[in-house]
Parts: structure tokens; C-alpha cells; sequence
């Protein structure tokens, strides 16, 4: 995901001479082309996130679109406090990115699971919140903070996740996309990477379920979001977040808002498969991490 | 010259402190301590600022990063025409005016907005490479205090600016010696100082900060500097002009009550 990242990138820098790149020291060999490519708009600030995010808001400040680029939290909870004040509060042309989304970089550690992003970020205002699942989708949303004029929070896996999508199909910030149509009453929500397993064990299982796409944790589009709950009672969101402020929540929130507004005509049944409030103290890669956290598909959800 | 100076910081230091005084807010102290600073930056005609070029890409940039103190950047602006002075001093403040305690860049001639302290130099640093980049003359100064450089953000900062010769970039530090809870020395000495910034590289000046012929030196000879980011290490003292205030820690928090103001505006006048 991280290269279809640099590659769409340095294809829209090519056209879009304000694109600017940052790096806290991370993205080796990654990065490396798009730094070679335009040496006047990349810049390895060091090991400094706090500065990093300082500096791309002044350049955004004089009219570049400025991402911002290392690993998991680092960009985002080592400087949050940076983000709010000196790119939200203004609505800077500031991208975050960061690379090594859920569990990863599961074996390094704690320090390395990003599963509290997207919950502190998506409190900023003015941030939209972006976690694609396959490299085309990163390619899509790379391609549209291009021309966006605003701060967005692009949460990207890591390498080697296979495409998803066989067409290419065009979306707009804040669709939910319908990856596999069913009439049945289960609807399988997934954000990110693990998007991917669930199609696999729809498939292997013979599940009669819909399966969405959430590319966008915020804003979500209200309208897909009603349709969506008005075809299926039955939800199953799976994202590799903390139940708090993840992706469930995120849709918890605006279906309270649509049934509470009179849109909804039930209020579907929604489960959370996502991180139970807690630490992993064991080592593990990302698969025996989701199991571990019980990231997982059964039967039973779907009756 | 100097004697302009000398009238306009009067004038700033009693604008701000009747802006604490109406507004009730803390930081009287080191908001008086910069004000000679301030006068020369935006009194003089080194600096390139002015209420005419607040969008000017060519404009010189000036960011208060210790912005607990804006009561006195404010009262600078609308001395030198970037604010109305009435308005400023019947809302700062209040329910519905612009006038945040701590800055805000929906003030006029405000550049960004401030309050948590660490966060001016990385935003100077960002300005500094763009308006380099642009190939305009634009220089970014950035004003901290001293306390302040406690913020490991700072450091950070100093160590990427010195790396990339940013030399159109210059930082003061308000050296009142006094921070929240007591003497930056008891706290958390910044001594050596010029050394530290020398060792990152820097060109360092250390002047006066209550001398305007040394402040108006110190910026001719960071203009002239084209190898290096320039510190002015401006020892100043807290609550300067106003004697019952000078060097105390009592007015860091303290606003004056309707007898003190009216002392302290004598002492000025």
C-alpha cells in the first residue's frame, strides 16, 4: 500500500507543483524515488515529529500541500497537540500519513500497533479520516488529497496487500463502497486491510452477506450510510482499531443521529469487531494478532 | 528615532496593562518584558511589516510563540495601526471579540495562533523554507521566551534550522529569567546559552533587550547573516517600566486592580 502511495504521489507532483513531502526519517527505499525526483520538495527532517508537523504547517501556510510521512503513531499521537493546533485550527493543506496501520508492524511491539489513531484523530475538526483498504483504493485517495485543499489523516497499510479490486471504480470523499451486493439482511462493514480477509471468508464460508468498504471513517456519507441500514438490520463491522472512537463508534454515532432524527426506520443490530480495551504483551505478525484479539468472523454473526 | 521608540513603548506598555486589567488575565509580566522588542520589530522601519501587507507574500513574518503574552503584541498592532486601539480595549477578552488572551491569527497582522507554548519556531521554520523557496526576501522571526525553551519541540527545531543554514530565520528569546513557578535557573537552566545555540550551529547575539539602538543592531546584523539562522538572546526584565512589578514572580499571574493601574500609568507617562 505504502508504494502504490509514492508512486500516485509522485505522479500527481508531476502536475501539482506544490506537493511537498516530509519524512521523520522513515519510508527507506520507499520514499527514495519521489525524493529523487523532486530534491526541491522533499525534505527528511530528522527524527522529529513535533518539528515535522511545525514545519509543514508553515509551508502550507504559503500555499504548498504538504504530506507529512512516517510510521503508525508517530505522525499522528507523538504530535497530536502540533496537528490541532498548528494544522487543524486552520485547515492547513496538511496530509498525514502514516504507514503500518492495526497490527502491521505486529511483532515490533506496542509502540508500533497503531490502534488508537483513528479514534484521536477523527476528534480534530476539519480532519477527514482516510483508511484504504487495498493499494488501489490508496491509489484513489492519494489521487483525491491532491487536489484537496484541507487536512486529511491517511492511514495506510504496509506492504505486499494484494488488490482487492478487479475494475477500478472512481469515489468521492466520504463514500462507503459496496464491494459485494446481497439482498440478505447481514451486511459486513469493514475498514482497512482487513477488508481482505473478510472477503476471503465470505467467500470460503458461502455467506450470504453483503460486504461495504469504508474508506472514509470521516466524514461518512450520510445517505449511503441510510441506505445501507434500511437494506440490513444485521451490521458486522471489522476494522483493527480499539472499540473506542474506532470505526464502529464512528458508525454508531451516525446511525444514533439519523434514528434519533426520525430517518431510520429500526435501529440495526451493529457488532463491533474491533480491539477490546487492551495491550497485546505478546509477540505476534498481524494474522495472530487479529486472532489473538479475536478480529474474527464466525457463523453466529451472520444468524 | 529613539525617542519615537521611547514614546510608542510607553504607549505599549500602558495599553497592556490596561488590556490585563480589563480582562482580568495573567502574564502582565513577560507581556512587559518584550515590549521594547515589539517597538523596534514593529516601530521601526527595519522589520518589513506593516497594516498595508498582512498578505504580502514579500512580507516579513513575525511569530509570538510565547503567546500567553499577546495582551502586548495586540496593544503593538493597534499602536501601529494594524488595530483599532478603542475597540481592542473595550472587548479584549469578552464574550464575542476576536481578542483571545492568548494569540489568535483572526486577529489582524496576527501571523499564527499561539498559547501552548513550543509550537512558533517548528510553524517559523516551515515559513522560513517556503519563503526561501519562493525567492523572495522574506524573513521569519520568531519570538519565545525563555522558560519556554524547556519544550523539547524547540530543540528539535534548533538542531533542523542550524542543519539547513536557514539563515532568513531568526529567533529571540525574551531572557526575563523568570518562568512560571519561579527563576529559569532553580528550574531548569538554559546556561550556557549562546553556547548551546553556537554548538547548533547558530549565529548568536546576546543584547540588551531593553536597549533599542542594541535590538535594532542585533536584527541589522541577523539581515546581514547568510550562512546561519540568528538567535538575539535579549536578556530583558519582567515586568519591565513598572517598578512594583520588575523582577517579580507575584506578576506572572497577577493583573493590576484600579490603584496599581493608575501608579503604573503615572510611572509610564
Amino acid at each position: 500500500m505504502r508504494t502504490a502511495f509514492i508512486q500516485q504521489l509522485i505522479e500527481e507532483a508531476r502536475s501539482n507543483e506544490k506537493i511537498f513531502l516530509l519524512i521523520g526519517d522513515l519510508g527507506y527505499n520507499v520514499v527514495t524515488p519521489f525524493a529523487e525526483e523532486f530534491p526541491d520538495r522533499f525534505i527528511n527532517v530528522g527524527i522529529c515529529e513535533q518539528n515535522m508537523v511545525g514545519i509543514a504547517s508553515g509551508l502550507a501556510m504559503n500555499g504548498y500541500n504538504v504530506y507529512i510521512y512516517s510510521i503508525g503513531n508517530f505522525p499522528t499521537l507523538r504530535c497530536i497537540e502540533q496537528i490541532r493546533n498548528d494544522v487543524c485550527y486552520y485547515r492547513g493543506n496538511v496530509k498525514v500519513v502514516s504507514v503500518g496501520a492495526g497490527f502491521a508492524y505486529g511483532s515490533s511491539g506496542v509502540s508500533h500497533h497503531a490502534t488508537e489513531d483513528i479514534g484521536m484523530m477523527r476528534t480534530l475538526p476539519n480532519m477527514v479520516i482516510c483508511s484504504p483498504s487495498d493499494p488501489s483504493e490508496a491509489r484513489i485517495i492519494t489521487h483525491l488529497s491532491a487536489s484537496y485543499d484541507g487536512c486529511m489523516y491517511i492511514r495506510l497499510g504496509k506492504a505486499g496487500e494484494k488488490e482487492i479490486y478487479t475494475q477500478p471504480y472512481t469515489m468521492n470523499i466520504g463514500d462507503i463502497h459496496c464491494y459485494r451486493e446481497s439482498t440478505g439482511k447481514s451486511a459486513i462493514i469493514a475498514s482497512g486491510s482487513i477488508l481482505h480477509y473478510a472477503v476471503n471468508w465470505v467467500k470460503d464460508n458461502n455467506i450470504n452477506t453483503a460486504i461495504y468498504s469504508l474508506p472514509f471513517v470521516k466524514p461518512i456519507n450520510r445517505e449511503q450510510l441510510k441506505a445501507l441500514a434500511d437494506k440490513h438490520t444485521n451490521i458486522i463491522v471489522i476494522d483493527e482499531h480499539q472499540k473506542s472512537g474506532g470505526v464502529a463508534s464512528a458508525i454508531l454515532e451516525q446511525l444514533g443521529d439519523l434514528y434519533s432524527e426520525g430517518k431510520l426506520q429500526q435501529f440495526p443490530k451493529v457488532h463491533r469487531l474491533e480491539i477490546d480495551d487492551q495491550f497485546i504483551y505478546i509477540a505476534g505478525n498481524q494474522q495472530y494478532l487479529r486472532d489473538f484479539t479475536h478480529l474474527a468472523l464466525n457463523n453466529t454473526l451472520f444468524e | 528615532m529613539r525617542q519615537n521608540y521611547t514614546e510608542l513603548s510607553k504607549k505599549i506598555r500602558i495599553l497592556t496593562l490596561e488590556l490585563a486589567h480589563h480582562a482580568r488575565t495573567s502574564h502582565t509580566g513577560g507581556a512587559l518584558s518584550m515590549v521594547d522588542l515589539l517597538t523596534v520589530i514593529y516601530g521601526g522601519d527595519i522589520i518589513n511589516i506593516s497594516p498595508s501587507n498582512i498578505d504580502d507574500p514579500q512580507r516579513d513574518r513575525f511569530i509570538l510563540s510565547k503567546g500567553h503574552c499577546c495582551a502586548a503584541l495586540y496593544s503593538t498592532l493597534a499602536l501601529t495601526g494594524f488595530l483599532d486601539p478603542q475597540e481592542l480595549k473595550n472587548t479584549y477578552g469578552d464574550n464575542g471579540s476576536i481578542y483571545y488572551t492568548h494569540c489568535s491569527h483572526k486577529v489582524p497582522g496576527v501571523e499564527i495562533s499561539t498559547g501552548s507554548l513550543g509550537h512558533g519556531l517548528p510553524v517559523a521554520i516551515g515559513q522560513a523554507i517556503a519563503t526561501k523557496a519562493a525567492k523572495t526576501n522574506a524573513n521569519v522571526i520568531c519570538l519565545t521566551g525563555d522558560g519556554e525553551l524547556d519544550e523539547g519541540s524547540n530543540w528539535e527545531a534548533i538542531l533542523f534550522a542550524g542543519h539547513h543554514r536557514l539563515a532568513n530565520l531568526c529567533l529571540i528569546v525574551d531572557y526575563n529569567k523568570i518562568q512560571s513557578m519561579g527563576n529559569v535557573k532553580d528550574i531548569l537552566a538554559l546556561e550556557p546559552l549562546d553556547d548551546k545555540f553556537k554548538h547548533f550551529n547558530w549565529n548568536v547575539i546576546r543584547i540588551d533587550g531593553h536597549d533599542f539602538e542594541q535590538i535594532e543592531n542585533a536584527l541589522r546584523n541577523f539581515q546581514a547573516e547568510t550562512t546561519k539562522p540568528t538567535v538575539i538572546i535579549a536578556d530583558t526584565i519582567k515586568g519591565k517600566g513598572v517598578s512594583f512589578m520588575e523582577g517579580q514572580l507575584l506578576w506572572h499571574y497577577r493583573n493590576p486592580n484600579d490603584e496599581e493601574l493608575k501608579i503604573a500609568k503615572e510611572e509610564l507617562q
